[in-house]
């Protein structure tokens, strides 16, 4: 009798212990924190979002408010489409908010940085960002340097 | 030609084999419904399947952490990139290594058990005794022990996984100094939930219905004798090897 119940005890306990591992490793070691939180989808579209993948950043002043949770091209305007899921928390963002992606560091991650209007309406679900700022794409602005810096020099040797 | 014969008959046995460790599986979903009837017969045999192999997965666990966090320090730090630990160690034993290696090990500690108790059981005629008192052994024999493990395996899998993320931590952060909020972040970042947690469970169920399949089968099915019984357990270990890599690579070529 006795043994049977040391046992089940450790039966339980194995159990128990499982369960609390999966759990453990779910909520601490993914990226549950992003998924099913109430929040609200807005919209930008960018004529170029360089390397811009799904669940990149959307932050403000350095403060994570988002993700990106979907990006689509425009079949009409052959602009990219990014959904942001926007935290719940954060829903007093005005509408003229502009938004630009970014790149942590020289060749990390691409993001999206949110920055501030004046507006007193606020950014709500299926919301517009009208004022975005594309990526920079080094190929274009090294071309960019490129034919800026030729220019004055063709035309100072005449 | 001898050769060719040979081969043949290989595959025979193979094809046999399969089929007949499939219609087993068969058999034995459709006792489900009566076995769920007397869980106490379940739960002693998640105590000899599933607590008693607990501390040879915790170490062993902890050990594959260790072992991927100095082999991903050691090399991330070559490109400067060992903030990516956390994501190498996490990523590593979520999606592969946690499934895969309790899986190994779960055939050698739990699945040998079963084969050849079940094996002895036939050997000694506890089974046909059983039979004469109107008692079918697949529903008290095997039955609880099949279930056992299927139960059993997505619990070792998710202990092993957290016990080596630990390990990876101890070995990256503590000793090779590993900044504590990167490798986290990172983790956090990088790991999906839907895509990298729940394929390695579906991988865990996968596995731990092959794995004690396996060794049931080979245990019923093993020839009465001492030797028989001794090589029922070998084709245990053997098989279940197999079938965990063949199976993996199909899943992860499925589900990535």
């Amino acid at each position: 009798m006795k043994q049977t119940r040391t046992i089940e005890i450790v039966t339980g306990f194995f159990i128990i212990l499982g369960f609390v591992a999966l759990y453990v490793i779910a909520t601490s070691a993914t990226n549950i924190k992003s998924y099913g939180e109430a929040g609200y989808a807005v919209t930008a579209s960018f004529t170029n979002i360089g390397g811009l993948k799904e669940r990149a950043q959307v932050t403000m002043a350095g403060v994570e408010v988002g993700r990106v949770s979907k990006i689509a091209l425009d079949p009409k305007t052959f602009n990219a489409v990014v959904t942001l899921q926007m935290n719940g928390h954060y829903n007093q963002i005005p509408d003229d908010t502009t938004a630009s992606i970014l790149t942590s560091g020289l060749l990390g991650e691409q993001y999206v940085g949110l920055s501030p209007g004046g507006s007193d309406t606020f950014l709500k679900n299926g919301s517009v960002i009208q004022y975005t700022q594309s990526a920079l794409v080094l190929e274009n602005l090294i071309g960019q340097f490129l034919s800026s810096n030729s220019k004055p020099s063709s035309s100072g040797g005449k | 030609m001898k050769l060719l014969r040979e081969a043949y008959y290989i595959v025979l046995d193979f094809l046999q084999m399969l089929g007949a460790s499939g219609l087993f599986l068969l058999r034995l979903i459709r006792f489900i419904p009566h076995a769920l009837k007397r869980p106490g017969l379940i739960f002693q045999q998640v105590f000899n399947v599933g607590a008693m192999s607990l501390v040879l997965i915790m170490v062993s666990g902890l050990f594959v952490g260790m072992v991927l966090g100095l082999q991903g320090y050691n090399t991330l730090s070559k490109f400067a990139a060992t903030s990516a630990l956390g994501t190498v160690v996490a990523l590593s034993l979520l999606r592969e290594l946690g499934p895969v290696v309790t899986a190994l090990l779960f055939a050698g500690r739990a699945g040998t058990a079963l084969t050849s108790e079940i094996g002895l059981m036939r050997a000694t005629e506890q089974l046909a005794g059983m039979e004469m008192m109107a008692v079918d052994p697949i529903r008290r024999v095997v039955m609880p022990r099949f279930l056992a493990g299927v139960i059993s395996m997505p619990l070792l899998v998710g202990i092993f996984n957290a016990v080596g993320v630990l390990g990876g931590y101890l070995v990256g952060v503590k000793l090779m100094h590993v900044d504590i909020a990167s490798f986290w972040s990172q983790i956090h970042t990088n790991v999906d939930l839907h895509e990298d947690f729940r394929s390695g469970v579906i991988k865990s169920i996968v596995f731990g219905i092959a794995c004690t399949l396996i060794a049931v089968f080979e245990g019923f099915y093993a020839q009465p004798t001492a030797e028989g019984v001794s090589r029922a357990t070998t084709r245990t270990v053997v098989n279940s090897a197999l079938a965990v890599l063949a199976l993996d690579y199909l899943l992860t070529a499925f589900m990535f």
